[in-house]
């Protein structure tokens, strides 16, 4: 019954635009995908200009809501664990500042908080031509931040040692398992971690061949009063507004999700740790976490997305994202509204589920395995 | 039983309540715009954000401007009354959907009438109100006083969704120039961007240039270049499907820009009625069936002029009389060196 309603309602749907857009002579189709967009876009990950087709354009706008998305989700679960952990220190001044961090800028809309960051920050930026530079090679200006860029000499050997080392290092770790399972002995991963990562690359650069230099970004003169650096990495300043308004806004609801997580676990269960022989740091590593995260990782899964949904937010301070490019000036140079914009929502769609799958895959690996 | 009854008595409901809504939609044939506008008693137009000069609103809500006296002109042709506009205001993304979506049915909104947007998008343009083209702005300091000064590197503030953007490409890319789009979805923001110092230059079309120039912290700081760089031909658009509404606009519009031609004011409109040129009373609805076509009544014209004025008046009060474009340039009439040439009234 609910099924029949629901082909209904959609089926009426579909019919009802079909009929509304022949009346007005508007074409259906997705060949626009492959025509040529000639618009050019601000900041783009990969190689595009106007001689692209709209589905390239619809892909840079699909890896900057990416990129928006995954360096918010990285500063917000960093900034929400600290600040989640600040909210319970003993320390009156550290629990204080915490609580009124988060109270004040989860209650403010996140529209109004990405408007303040990019305006009212952005007039505080200096010029490009009056700008300090930070450690001597960058600048943070009206017009962005720039950076210097890598220039790498035999980077994939650079890139093996990498990989050599991370195998290693997994390899070490089922190994210490093992000894530790079989004999009881404890070896020490952390360290011979470490040692592995630095050691490696090292090496390739003493005996590698590989060889880095920086390219640092020059003051360029465009007309009498105005400047812009040239050469080396620039981040476009919509795009640090962007991500530091989303980091900052959804933190607030990480921190509280880790402070129940961390509140969440017994107290009995730390004293019965303790009581059997186990260091602090055990305690918290082998006892408390554990369980904590299991009442953190759900509620936490809802914030990346809500953030990753929030990006979207970006087409007011024109940090090209896939609404702005593709949902906006796409949408307006071809008039595809309804094939665009389904386009839209489903890619949304699929970003969350991928998104919800990993975290309960996650969730499901942490979760207690009833034995 | 009870349970699938139940069931049943709120699908057979949710089936009619759909049907009610494509028997309107049904009924999209032949003149449905101006029936249903004579039913609701207001003219649905759209507008921008607030253009100075070309559709602004005041701190009481009251539209002026050439773009907004388009639609009150149609509202005195088939309502009799010029001020039944219920003005709906657009971002440039979203005007041409709530066009075609049926949320209003003229847009009056500082619109380029292109081929694509002609042709693909279900929409029709019905004419031109104003004569355009793109420009660019800087900032006096800078020293730039042409587009030949442009330097690669340079940062161009716009809007998102207009014909700007593809113009701006096809500029700076027959030069040979690298530049950094930096597209707003509002204007608004456009004008802070730019104002703040986050780019070198702010383009759209000129009168936009103009107008927007008078929000600015310190307008003086600021100048127009002389180059344009596009055609941008202004104009009203209708919904394609309508070929009786699309007239009643296209007539309207024309019936300002004749009446003066032909010397016909606001204050004279009535007098005219006994003059001995009979294209003069054919526009003041004195002689002939002008109306008819349309469905409409034999004062029709007469009830625009008088009540929103020629172009001319429309012009002068909005544009030239707020300094933003005193010299008509381009959009003067055809007998006096302009362009504005509209087919007769007969």
């Amino acid at each position: 019954m609910t099924v029949v309603a629901v082909v209904l309602v959609f089926g009426f749907f579909t019919y009802n635009a079909q009929v509304n857009m022949e009346n007005r002579g508007i074409d259906f189709g997705y060949g626009f995908l492959s025509q040529e967009s000639s618009f050019d876009v601000q900041f783009s990950l990969i190689e595009y200009d106007g001689s692209h087709s709209y589905f390239r354009a619809y892909l840079v706008g699909l890896l900057n809501t990416i990129l928006v998305s995954v360096i918010g989700i990285f500063l917000a679960t960093i900034l929400g664990v600290l600040v989640g952990i600040a909210r319970l220190s003993p320390n009156y001044l550290i629990n204080k500042f915490a609580a009124f961090y988060v109270e004040f800028f989860r209650n403010i809309p996140l529209l109004l908080q990405i408007f303040f960051w990019y305006f009212a920050a952005l007039r505080a930026l200096p010029l490009p031509q009056d700008a300090e530079a930070m450690f001597g090679i960058s600048f943070l200006t009206i017009k962005g931040l720039f950076v210097p860029a890598f220039i790498w000499e035999n980077f994939n050997i650079f890139f093996y040692s990498i990989v050599a080392a991370i195998v290693a290092i997994i390899v070490i770790r089922a190994h210490a398992k093992k000894v530790q399972e079989t004999q009881g002995k404890q070896t020490p991963v952390l360290l011979i971690s470490i040692g592995l990562i630095f050691i490696l690359p090292l090496l390739s650069f003493l005996i590698g061949g590989v060889r880095l230099s920086f390219e640092v970004p020059v003051l360029k003169q465009l007309a009498t009063t105005s400047f812009i650096y040239e050469g080396g990495v620039s981040l476009p300043p919509e795009l640090i507004a962007l991500a530091l308004s989303l980091s900052l806004y959804t933190a607030t609801f990480i921190a509280e999700c880790v402070r129940a997580g961390i509140q969440g676990v017994g107290k009995g269960q730390k004293e019965a740790a303790a009581s059997i022989g186990l260091t602090q740091n055990q305690v918290l590593k082998l006892v408390v976490m554990p369980q904590a995260l299991r009442i953190i990782i759900p509620p936490t899964t809802n914030q990346y997305l809500n953030l990753t949904k929030n990006s979207s937010l970006a087409a007011a301070i024109a940090y090209p994202d896939l609404v702005l490019v593709f949902a906006g000036t796409a949408l307006m140079q071809t008039g595809k509204a309804i094939e665009i914009v389904s386009i839209t929502m489903f890619t949304y769609l699929s970003l969350s589920i991928s998104i919800s799958l990993f975290m309960n895959w996650y969730n499901n690996k942490i979760a207690i395995t009833e034995k | 039983m009870f349970k699938y009854l139940k069931q049943l008595t709120s699908l057979v409901a949710m089936v009619a309540v759909l049907f009610t809504f494509t028997t309107e939609s049904m009924a999209a044939k032949k003149s449905k715009t101006l029936k249903n506008t004579q039913k609701k008693g207001f003219v649905r137009c759209g507008v921008s954000q607030g253009l100075p000069g070309f559709s602004n609103a005041d701190a009481a809500g009251n539209w002026t401007g050439v773009d907004v006296d388009v639609c009150r002109a149609v509202a005195a042709a088939v309502l009799g009354d010029a001020n039944k506009v219920k003005f709906t205001p657009l971002s440039a993304k979203e005007r041409f959907t709530a066009l075609t979506s049926g949320e209003i049915d003229i847009l009056s909104r500082n619109t380029t009438w292109t081929l694509s947007r002609d042709a693909d998008i279900g929409l029709t343009f019905v004419g031109v109100n104003f004569y355009d083209g793109q420009g660019f702005m800087v900032r006096k300091s800078s020293g730039i006083t042409s587009t030949s000064q442009f330097k690669n590197g340079i940062s161009a503030c716009t809007n998102i969704g207009t014909t700007t953007e593809l113009n701006m490409r096809d500029f700076f890319n027959s030069r040979g120039i690298s530049y950094e789009p930096v597209a707003f979805e509002k204007a608004d923001e456009v004008v802070a961007a730019y104002d703040a110092g986050r780019c070198d230059t702010y383009t759209t079309d000129k009168s936009g240039l103009a107008a927007q120039r008078t929000k600015m912290k310190n307008p003086d700081e600021h100048i127009v270049l002389p180059e344009t760089i596009s055609k941008e031909p202004l104009g009203p658009v209708v919904r394609q499907g309508d070929s009786v509404w699309e007239d009643i606009v296209r007539w309207s519009l024309n019936t300002m820009i004749e009446a003066e031609e032909y010397g016909i004011t606001s204050a004279n409109a009535d007098m005219m009625k006994t003059s001995d040129n009979p294209q003069i009373k054919r526009l003041v609805g004195a002689e002939g069936e002008m109306g008819a076509a349309f469905g409409l009544d034999n004062e029709w014209n007469l009830r625009i002029i008088k009540q929103v004025g020629n172009y001319g008046e429309s012009y002068k009060r909005n544009i030239a009389d707020t300094g933003i474009l005193p010299d008509r340039g381009p959009n003067e009439l055809w007998t006096k060196g302009g362009i504005l040439y509209v087919p007769p009234s007969r």
